[in-house]
């Protein structure tokens, strides 16, 4: 009969994936020198995000949204993004091993990586009229 | 105006006569009996005769009718109050009510309205409000239609937004023509929704609802606003009122009180804070009541260059303001929030948010100084829990904030030196920036998955901006499920380009609050614009018909995400913290399989639809040719398959 949640208002939307972002990325051991970054499927990464509903929040295209951070081409590593998955620190429910496994997580990760980047909004005319000159 | 002949036999008049002649039919056969005469010599009857002592006799036929019903003086009370509709599904109990607004009234001044649900006439009267800054007048049954309107009513309770509502009752039940009457009869018709509304009443004669009426109104409109109920007796609306007794019947003059202003030596305490203060904040939630009060915060925002965090309850701020939205909690010293409702959960954060019973840490900093002005705090109910966590502050006015606001100003005004200034003013240079900053990363961030499909709402925001740039338009949709992307990217400037939300939350306010929003602003002839969800739109869809019918102006696009998906994340989460399936979470949440054709339903409803448009190329023309619907002043309904959020 009703819903919404809470929702804080982006201002501080965005002070959280920043905070988020950097202590997920400064928890995490660098790789050791020489050790190979682990491989995904991209197609099987697209399969797994569609499927464990990771686009309620972030968007089909990774985008982010009012619910979740963007995480299409993610400044993330792999080992990063599998981190904060099982030990996130936001309104992000965890992700443990029982419901995704490291390889698919893996997965997922080739699959964001693949993502487009965006275009800057000086290159798509609606958003070029709105930047200021 | 002499007295009817037939207005004369009132309806209890009229029943008692009947009892008595259906008393007197019971018993002639009998008198007839006792004094029949000997048997004589046969004679035959003439056959009109046989006919005359066979034939049952003839029904009594009463005739009932009047020139002047109690609800004739009721339209004279209603009319005094200057409503311009009254929005109402037909109900038996106030039938006599019904025609004498179209008949006596002349349907003008409140003109009805038609709808197809009562929880659909309170929201219309919901949106009207914000936009108009007065109500309109909602009927409906004591009992069932009041049941159907109480989610609505229970939002504009929420969302302190004068409602006025008069509902129909037969209180004394021998008067109740039917089963049907009694099971719609009820003692105490407002006591189902009294949690939440500000006052009612139920007059039991014409002279107290004429004084309960306008007191009623009077309620209302006085912040804190909020709906009132006045029960219409049904007796009081159907019966005569004679000559002599309608001289006595007068309409009180509506004597509406002003808002009520902070305490001097308060609002002088808070300007010296705000003055002293090297990090203000001040955080807005309805606190712009009228245009000027948006005049009024930016006013103030200025002079002490601080920052202005907008909770988007009303129009409070310009978005494009350097102040707007740059502003953070954690740096502030002083944060000042004006007509904040749940101020608790703004200041603080609880984690994790999948959690019951969870850790609480202020988002302010040590030390930081925190006050209210708030007209919250002069109505507050047990209830309903709508008044959030109890919040510890330094300072509270129990005021409204838009009153307040120039005494205020004035004080501030007053204690600024020179000092003073060139400290707000480096302040404000700062925010200047950080306010550049902000809007290129939001055009940055608009830019991802800018061709998808479904469509993103950045996207979406983006073409409808496009569209409606250069028309004097009025967004009367809540802009959360959005991503907040049209606060994000337009130029919002005027008090009626945005009237906030639900108020409780309660889903199914957006479509017909739209649509009244959008019957206020059709007569400033404004390009009235509604971001529609799929979840809300079908709990009573037949308010596209209403505005149909009415001709009311109003460009929907549907944000068709198929699905209730704020409840599809929420399961999401349990099913993730049991570490369970979350791919089955669309169960009972999702509304697929098969997939509504909005296009088809507007137009079912004998308005303009197009769509479903998935291809992000195909959607700026889509909205300029339902664009053109709307300048020709009729609704239009665009059926865009949208990203969640």
């Amino acid at each position: 009969m009703w819903s919404c949640s809470p929702a804080k208002n982006e201002d501080m939307n965005k002070f959280s994936l920043f905070v988020v972002t950097a202590a997920a990325a400064l928890a995490l051991p660098a790789l050791a020198a020489g050790q190979a970054a682990p491989t995904g499927n991209v197609a099987n990464g697209k399969r797994l995000f569609e499927k464990q509903n990771c686009y309620y929040c972030h968007g089909t295209g990774g985008q982010g949204g009012r619910d979740g951070a963007r995480i299409a081409a993610t400044a993330l590593n792999v080992q990063a993004l599998i981190r904060y998955v099982r030990q996130p620190t936001g309104g992000m429910p965890a992700f443990t091993d029982k419901i995704i496994s490291d390889q698919e997580l893996t997965d997922i990760y080739a699959y964001l990586k693949s993502l487009p980047a965006a275009k800057a909004p000086k290159d798509i005319p609606l958003l070029d009229q709105l930047r200021e000159k | 105006m002499a007295t009817s002949k037939k207005g004369s036999v009132n309806r209890r008049g009229f029943l008692k006569g009947a009892a008595v002649g259906a008393a007197a039919l019971v018993a002639k056969p009998t008198v007839q009996a006792q004094n029949a005469p000997a048997r004589q010599a046969a004679q035959l009857p003439s056959a009109a005769l046989v006919a005359a002592e066979t034939s049952p006799p003839p029904p009594r036929t009463d005739v009932y009718t009047t020139d002047r019903p109690g609800s004739d003086f009721m339209v004279d009370v209603i009319k005094s109050l200057g409503f311009e509709y009254v929005a109402a599904n037909p109900g038996s109990t106030f039938r006599a009510l019904h025609e004498s607004i179209i008949n006596y009234g002349g349907n003008k001044a409140p003109e009805l309205l038609t709808c197809c649900h009562e929880e659909s006439s309170v929201a219309m009267a919901h949106g009207y409000a914000k936009i108009e800054g007065k109500p309109i007048m909602v009927m409906a049954h004591g009992t069932v239609g009041l049941q159907h309107a109480s989610m609505a009513i229970y939002n504009a309770y929420a969302d302190r937004v004068p409602v006025y509502i008069v509902i129909g009752n037969v209180a004394d039940g021998p008067w109740r023509r039917s089963d049907v009457e009694w099971t719609h009869a009820v003692q105490d018709a407002a006591l189902i929704v009294r949690d939440y509304t500000k006052w009612d009443d139920s007059p039991i004669s014409l002279t107290q609802f004429a004084e309960s009426a306008v007191r009623a109104y009077k309620i209302a409109t006085t912040p804190p606003m909020g709906p009132v109920v006045v029960v219409a007796d049904a007796v009081l609306q159907e019966e005569p009122v004679s000559q002599d007794d309608r001289r006595r019947l007068r309409v009180p003059k509506l004597s509406a009180s002003g808002p009520p202003a902070g305490d001097s030596g308060a609002v002088a305490e808070v300007a010296r804070m705000l003055v002293a203060a090297e990090n203000p904040l001040i955080v807005s939630g309805r606190s712009a009541r009228t245009p000027n009060g948006l005049k009024l915060l930016v006013e103030l925002a200025e002079l002490l260059q601080a920052p202005v965090l907008d909770r988007r309850q009303r129009m409070n701020f310009p978005t494009r303001h350097p102040l707007y939205g740059t502003g953070n909690l954690a740096n502030a010293d002083l944060v000042l929030g004006l007509e904040v409702p749940d101020f608790w959960n703004v200041t603080h954060a609880q984690t994790p948010l999948n959690r019951m019973g969870m850790e609480v840490r202020p988002l302010t900093k040590q030390g930081a100084k925190i006050v209210t002005i708030s007209s919250l705090d002069l109505l507050t109910k047990s209830n309903y829990q709508d008044f959030g966590r109890y919040n510890e502050v330094d300072l509270a006015i129990a005021a409204d904030a838009e009153a307040t606001m120039p005494p205020l100003i004035e004080a501030c005004r007053r204690l600024i030196t020179a000092d003073r200034k060139r400290v707000f003013d480096a302040r404000g240079a700062r925010f200047a920036e950080a306010a550049k900053r902000i809007r290129e990363q939001d055009l940055q961030e608009a830019a991802w998955a800018w061709d998808a499909s479904p469509i993103t709402t950045a996207r979406v925001s983006a073409e409808l901006w496009n569209q409606i740039k250069n028309e004097d338009w009025s967004l009367v949709s809540d802009v959360v499920f959005q991503s907040w992307w049209p606060t994000r990217l337009w130029d919002f400037t005027k008090h009626y380009q945005f009237i906030g939300g639900h108020g409780a939350y309660g889903i199914g306010y957006g479509a017909p609050a739209a649509v009244g929003a959008a019957l206020a602003n059709k007569k400033y002839g404004r390009l009235t614009v509604n971001i529609q969800s799929d979840g809300d739109l079908n709990y009573a869809p037949g308010v596209l018909w209403t505005a149909a019918h009415h001709h009311i102006p109003l460009l929907s696009i549907m944000h068709n995400n198929r699905s209730y998906h704020q409840e599809r994340m929420f399961v999401a989460d349990m099913a993730a913290r049991a570490q369970r399936d979350v791919s089955r979470v669309g169960i009972g949440n999702d509304i697929s399989n098969p997939n509504i054709d909005y296009a088809t339903m507007a137009k079912a409803y004998g308005m303009y639809g197009a769509g479903p448009i998935e291809n992000p190329n195909d959607l700026g023309p889509a909205i300029k040719k339902a664009i053109e619907v709307v300048k020709r002043g009729e609704p239009a309904l665009v059926d865009v398959v949208m990203q969640p959020r």
